[in-house]
């Protein structure tokens, strides 16, 4: 964080472009600052942000009562800036050709909403054919409940040439994993190239938030993605409680952090085991999954739930955890069981042998992509929240950021292995200063106004804006870190073998359901 | 090897106790898996829109506490090898299609069972434009197992009791 050192400069630099800035506001979605530009300029703004350097995170669309507003959210050395405009009915231009994973989100906005971009990829990404393309489930009446059609038609690109084949896979895949189509183009056992098409598990979340009080709110964002639900949970509850200007008491931002570091380290002792059985490792497997097992049963013991879920809350935390004093034993007992096993990995050759230099993630692709988390930090973009721009109680435990160059499977396993040692050490710091007092404040719900909710979830960085209106909930996007990494994926898998698709995906682990909503 | 020799000497028996709980559920999965499956009862996991919080779950009875293979029961890639599909979530509209084609590929006899609070009523989130709801509202449904998600331990309870209510 810089505290926008940076901004001038780039406000002169939009000036010396023409690109008049109609408004700035430092409050709006604070600690973001926001500049309001023409939708005339929305290409400019994209444009010159690319040129400037800036990260391209998020974008959604909204209407309140003075119309529709498109916002767009741009990072740089941990400062967030935000874009915004109101297009009423014009049409945008799209920033998919400065920022590759903008498409996506465009994409969902205009069939969600029905905001127009121009140069935008023309394919439904959202919509499949539950309703018809002229209507838009956010704006307009909602579509009815009905049959739905498979969604057989989708123009997918099709690569020519003698002996291309195409494997299509999914939605329904041979693993317990979740649902999403599959494309490959493929030259005897060489990937040409993979398109992936999702929106199978689209269950209307934006849709279901409105009109919802904060708590009900929390409870879907612990469920927007179910191994992230303390992260989306937090940032949801982070964003209600900026919109009201109230901030928890310290001993439930403590808790907020044991509880999203335990997710992190439960999901990469999982995501180790998973990689290494995805090439034929089956030991690494069970001895990972047995430690996730443990790890998840103390989860039961200290709030009842196995996952953290519904343990966030507007204002702080549900409960006092049990048997907090038993987790420094734990620790202890992690490190030295994952002392051996790292050991292990690093030590077997076969199975170096096939993660190093699988699926590679260029440093400048991972850059374009603006990707964050583990698949960023494999492939030198070192950006993580809790360092950058921390927010309570990081600020006091500014945490080590992996980074490697290497952008393959081994490196991005290896930024997990010491992702869980840096949360390890967190968490015994985090327990030894726990403060004491009261676990929540009560939440009052603004009548109006809304927050910018920036939490570091351990797929990497998760974005949660929320608006009230009339005392409830008007507008909720939840941004997750797989917009970006599942692009990065298509990447990734490009002249690897078929039979490697598998290991590469399971590196990324990109959340279906987090960019289904 | 040597090391490992070692190692082993060193370490001596670290073998928890059974739990005797899931070792009592095993054992009767296990006895009717023999007497009505033919020693195994194949499942097919479908996720029909879940937030993947029931996979993860799922995914959880395969580590080595539960292994629920020994018990006779196991995972298997097609539909068409299963003898019950397990599927959670609400039903997105999506993947409505999808679910009524997997299905349709299963042999008949088949057991469908839904796992989680939103398979069986649509829990968070409900009945929308994008969902159908509960999995009953799409294909028949033999036996419900609720949670949020349900544990490793309610889910092998509740595959027994759907085996066990399966008219033979």
């Amino acid at each position: 964080m810089t505290n926008f050192a940076w901004l001038p400069a780039f406000k002169a630099h939009l000036e010396r472009e023409h690109l008049l800035i109609r408004g700035e506001s430092g409050t709006c979605l604070a600690p973001a600052r926001c500049l309001e530009i023409d939708p005339e300029d929305w290409a400019k703004g994209g444009a010159e942000a690319a040129r400037f350097g800036l990260r391209w995170a998020g974008l959604w669309a909204d209407r309140d009562a003075l119309g529709e507003r498109c916002t767009c959210v741009l990072e740089n050395a941990g400062d967030y800036l935000i874009l915004s405009t109101r297009p009423d009915g014009e049409a945008l231009a799209s920033h998919s050709p400065w920022y590759p994973a903008a498409g996506r989100l465009e994409r969902h906005a205009r069939d969600l909403f029905g905001l127009r971009f121009e140069g935008l990829d023309e394919r439904r990404w959202t919509r499949h054919q539950a309703w018809p393309e002229d209507r838009h489930p956010l704006v307009d009446a909602l579509p009815a409940p009905g049959e739905t059609p498979p969604d057989g038609d989708y123009p997918f690109a099709h690569i020519p040439g003698e002996g291309v084949y195409e494997i299509p896979v999914g939605p329904v895949h041979a693993g317990i994993i979740e649902p999403g189509h599959f494309r490959f183009n493929a030259v005897g056992e060489t990937i040409l190239g993979l398109e992936e098409r999702l929106g199978y598990v689209h269950k209307g979340i934006e849709h279901l938030a409105r009109g919802r009080d904060p708590a009900g709110l929390a409870r879907l964002a612990g469920r927007v993605s179910g191994d992230s639900t303390v992260a989306h949970a937090w940032a949801a509850c982070q964003a209600m409680e900026r919109a009201a200007g109230l901030t928890p008491p310290a001993r439930a931002v403590w808790l907020r952090a044991l509880f999203a570091e335990r997710e992190r380290v439960a999901n990469h002792l999982g995501d180790i085991g998973a990689i290494c059985n995805d090439v034929g490792f089956a030991f690494a497997q069970y001895q990972f999954q047995r430690l996730r097992e443990v790890w998840t049963r103390r989860n039961a013991d200290l709030c009842g739930h196995r996952l953290l879920m519904d343990q966030i809350v507007p204002g702080g935390v549900a409960c006092e955890p049990e048997a907090l004093a038993a987790l420094e034993y734990d620790h202890r007992h992690l490190r030295k069981a994952l002392a051996g096993l790292f050991d292990i990995l690093e030590d077997h050759p076969s199975l170096r042998d096939r993660l190093q230099g699988t699926g590679r993630l260029s440093p400048l692709t991972a850059a374009e992509l603006g990707v964050t988390g583990y698949v960023g930090k494999a492939s030198d973009q070192a950006f993580d929240l809790r360092r950058d721009d921390p927010y309570p109680p990081y600020d006091r435990y500014p945490p080590d950021v992996p980074r490697y160059q290497a952008g393959d499977v081994a490196a991005r396993m290896r930024v997990r292995m010491d992702e869980i040692g840096i949360s390890l050490d967190l968490m015994d710091r985090l327990l030894g200063d726990l403060p004491k007092g009261d676990l929540a404040v009560p939440f009052t719900t603004p009548e109006e106004g809304e927050g910018l909710g920036c939490i570091e979830g351990w797929r990497g960085e998760i974005l949660s804006h929320v608006r009230f209106a009339h005392g409830r909930v008007a507008r909720f996007f939840p941004r997750d870190p797989s917009w970006f990494t599942w692009p990065a994926l298509e990447h990734i898998v490009q002249d690897n073998i078929v039979p490697d698709f598998p290991v590469c995906n399971k590196s990324v682990n990109a959340s279906y359901s987090g960019v289904d909503l | 090897m040597l090391r490992i020799l070692a190692r082993v000497a060193r370490t001596g028996n670290l073998a928890e106790p059974l739990e005797a709980d899931l070792e009592a559920l095993g054992a009767q999965m296990k006895t009717l898996a023999e007497r009505r499956f033919a020693g195994s009862l194949a499942l097919r996991a479908v996720d029909a829109g879940s937030c993947n919080g029931c996979e993860l779950e799922i995914h959880a009875l395969n580590n080595p506490y539960h292994d629920i293979e020994r018990f006779g029961v196991h995972f298997v890639a097609s539909p068409r090898h299963a003898d019950a599909l397990l599927v959670t979530g609400p039903v997105s509209r999506h993947m409505e299609a999808a679910l009524k084609r997997t299905w349709a590929a299963t042999p008949a006899p088949r057991l469908v069972i839904a796992a989680g609070d939103c398979a069986c009523t649509g829990g968070e989130f409900g009945v929308s434009y994008a969902s159908c709801g509960p999995v009953a509202g799409v294909i028949p449904v033999d036996a419900r197992i609720p949670g949020c998600p349900p544990t490793p331990k309610a889910l092998l309870a509740g595959i027994l009791a759907a085996a066990r209510g399966r008219r033979d």
